[in-house]
């Protein structure tokens, strides 16, 4: 298969916004009469080196965080932007859905729109004209296509642009995150028209957020981070890498969490801490340093469901007391409570806790539902008065592949056992 | 340049459908609609007629029919200029969107006022008959003038409209400098009043000749100065051949920027 696209060592760069201070006349004559060219010409990379080749036919996917240079590569390949650097072909039409609507004016009506926009997309007068039917009832707003587009929702602008991109003719499609355009009906629509494309032996940029889309769509994928490829290749393969890096991230971000702020020295004595809104208590007992960490004993604090998972923490005894009792709870990020046990109710008895010490509860098996979640911590007497109660301070997130509903995943089993209706009246 | 002017013959179907809306969106909504197109110019000849011609009482033979044929390509110009100028900045998305060669907007704008001037002239014509003015052969001459005026504010337009989107308030500027030299361009007073030492200084501004041009042909009846005609004609494919270098040069900057 030949090449449809080719990128050999693209880079962009890109001037930070306001490092330009002459955007008037005014400030530009200021400038060059006070002989001050205070000229910031701060760039930063886009893109960096970015070798990329598709060939015909292929399905390609881009991931990568906001701000990663995924539409910069699409508008570079759909010729908006120039590289500064590197080479770049294009073979064939192409069609960029990077941003949908181009010339829509709120005035006209929807059918004017159509009519305008897929002239600037390149079609001519007469295809449109010819498709403009086919394009009215792909958009669904074939009751309001003579209405002025200014009364149309956002999504329905959206539809309206969706439906004239995809019945252009490319040979190559730019599509940028617009697969999640209007409600559900029209979503499938959409993904109907890609098989379709994908079908016809068209060549498809694919961008986005949504790793799931890549897995189901793509025969590659490439990974972009800070301007530069990350991974190349088959889409699971990227994807994983992906996750991989997005969770670590994540996790980075949780840990800030759990970092103690430095604790005001009179707080050490018992009676006068004032309670905040995450921890209050009496501190006979101070817990400190809260940590997650996996089965490897590294501190994390994103999980795959289902995963072991131990919370450690360290306790400090600041006056000997003998009714204590150690818990922990788990909520979801909406505050429901999901579970919570303590030391009194698993009845286990404390030993001696010395001054200080360690506490670890290992979780076996992480079964929740991929979402927010906090550990809450305490220690308190038996009747409840609490020494040191730590809550909704601890964040985790917990991700899993699957599309289970509910809170927690309650192990099953399935069985079904069909039988003959006439087996059972005979 | 090259490139750019075949863009300019190759976008022509873009052209024209962004001419089309242009039209089309000006007048929608308003409840004269097309009318306006010819009360703008109406208004603006009886209140220059009332004073000049009234309160100040200027001695020019039939002072409306001059007026009139001086302010309609002055209109021509001026609103091609202020439209065309922001061209560029407001239809930001769409150079973000497409690749589209960003000189095609002003293109939109200088042509789609030139269609409204066209629609105005055969009212000057309509008032010329019932005035009893003779229509000569001098009105052959127009389709040059009109010419040599498009080429002139399509380069003037695209330079404007690509310079705005650096220097956001040039457009403020221009409106200020569009006042000015309406005053400097012999719209409301005919070139023979202007004393002769001046008179040169008339020929630097090519607005000056192409209104003189037209006020020749339509209320003089007699063929313009084909000599002042040309230099200004020469004049005006530099300042197009300028604008369209500029193009090529600035393009790729303006969708980042825009």
């Amino acid at each position: 298969m030949p090449a449809a696209i080719e990128l050999h060592a693209i880079s962009k760069r890109f001037r930070f916004h306001g490092g330009r201070p002459p955007t008037t006349v005014k400030s530009a004559v200021l400038e060059l009469v006070g002989g001050r060219r205070h000229r910031l010409k701060e760039r930063f990379a886009a893109l960096r080196d970015i070798d990329l080749t598709v060939e015909e036919g292929r399905t390609l996917g881009i991931v990568g965080a906001n701000g990663s240079g995924k539409s910069t590569l699409l508008k570079l390949i759909a010729g908006i932007y120039r590289p500064d650097s590197g080479t770049l072909r294009v073979r064939g039409r192409v069609a960029p859905l990077i941003e949908l609507g181009a010339g829509f004016h709120p005035e006209l009506t929807g059918r004017e729109n159509i009519v305008i926009n897929g002239i600037i997309l390149g079609m001519s007068q007469r295809e449109v004209r010819r498709r403009l039917d086919e394009i009215v009832e792909f958009s669904g707003l074939a009751e309001f296509i003579d209405a002025p587009a200014r009364t149309y929702s956002s999504g329905m602008y959206m539809r309206l642009g969706f439906a004239v991109a995809v019945h252009l003719d490319p040979d190559v499609l730019l599509m940028d995150e617009v697969l999640a355009v209007g409600d559900e009906a029209f979503a499938r629509k959409c993904a109907d028209r890609l098989a379709e494309f994908r079908r016809l032996g068209k060549t498809i940029l694919l961008v986005t957020h949504d790793p799931a889309a890549v897995e189901r769509w793509c025969d590659e994928a490439v990974w972009l981070d800070r301007g530069v490829m990350k991974a190349a290749g088959a889409p699971r393969k990227v994807i994983d890498l992906y996750r991989q890096a997005v969770a670590e991230q994540e996790s980075g971000m949780l840990a800030r969490s759990y970092e103690e702020p430095a604790p005001p020295e009179v707080g050490t004595t018992v009676g006068t801490t004032v309670p905040t809104l995450d921890r209050w208590g009496t501190r006979e007992i101070e817990i400190e340093r809260v940590r997650l960490d996996d089965a490897h004993g590294h501190e994390r604090y994103v999980y795959a469901s289902g995963e072991p998972v131990t919370i450690r923490f360290r306790y400090r005894v600041h006056h000997a007391v003998d009714s204590r009792v150690f818990g922990f709870a788990i909520l979801r990020n909406d505050g429901l409570w999901v579970y919570g046990t303590n030391t009194n109710l698993a009845k286990i008895s404390l030993p001696d806790l010395r001054n200080a010490g360690e506490v670890e509860v290992t979780i076996d098996s992480l079964d929740l539902i991929a979402g927010s979640y906090f550990v809450d911590v305490a220690v308190h007497a038996q009747d409840g008065t609490p020494y040191d109660y730590h809550s909704r301070r601890y964040p985790f997130s917990v991700r899993d592949e699957g599309t289970e509903q509910g809170v927690t995943k309650i192990r099953h089993r399935w069985r079904i056992i069909p039988r003959d209706a006439r087996d059972r009246t005979s | 340049m090259t490139r750019a002017f075949r863009e300019l013959l190759a976008y022509r179907e873009i052209l024209l459908i962004l001419i089309w809306r242009d039209l089309k969106t000006r007048y929608r909504g308003s409840v004269l609609g097309f009318l306006w197109t010819f009360l703008n110019p109406l208004l603006l000849m009886v209140t220059y007629s009332l004073v000049f011609s009234v309160y100040m009482r200027v001695e020019i033979r039939a002072y409306p029919i001059f007026l009139f044929a001086g302010l309609l390509p002055w209109i021509w110009f001026s609103s091609a200029m202020l439209s065309g100028a922001g061209s560029i900045v407001e239809s930001g998305n769409l150079i973000k969107r497409v690749p589209f060669p960003p000189h095609i907007l002003p293109a939109v704008s200088v042509t789609a006022t030139l269609i409204n001037f066209l629609l105005a002239l055969p009212l000057l014509v309509a008032f010329m008959v019932a005035w009893g003015f003779p229509l000569g052969w001098s009105l052959v001459t127009l389709p040059l003038t009109i010419a040599v005026q498009y080429v002139f504010t399509l380069g003037l337009a695209i330079v404007m409209s690509m310079l705005t989107v650096r220097y956001r308030d040039l457009q403020q500027l221009l409106a200020n400098v569009l006042t000015l030299w309406f005053f400097l361009t012999p719209v409301l007073y005919p070139t023979t009043m202007v004393p002769t030492r001046f008179q040169g200084f008339l020929l630097l501004n090519p607005m000056a000749v192409l209104v003189a041009s037209f006020q020749d042909a339509l209320y003089g009846a007699h063929a313009p100065s084909l000599r002042h005609l040309a230099v200004v004609a020469v004049f005006a494919i530099a300042v197009f051949g300028l604008a369209l270098a500029l193009s090529d040069r600035l393009r790729w900057g303006l969708a980042e920027q825009v």
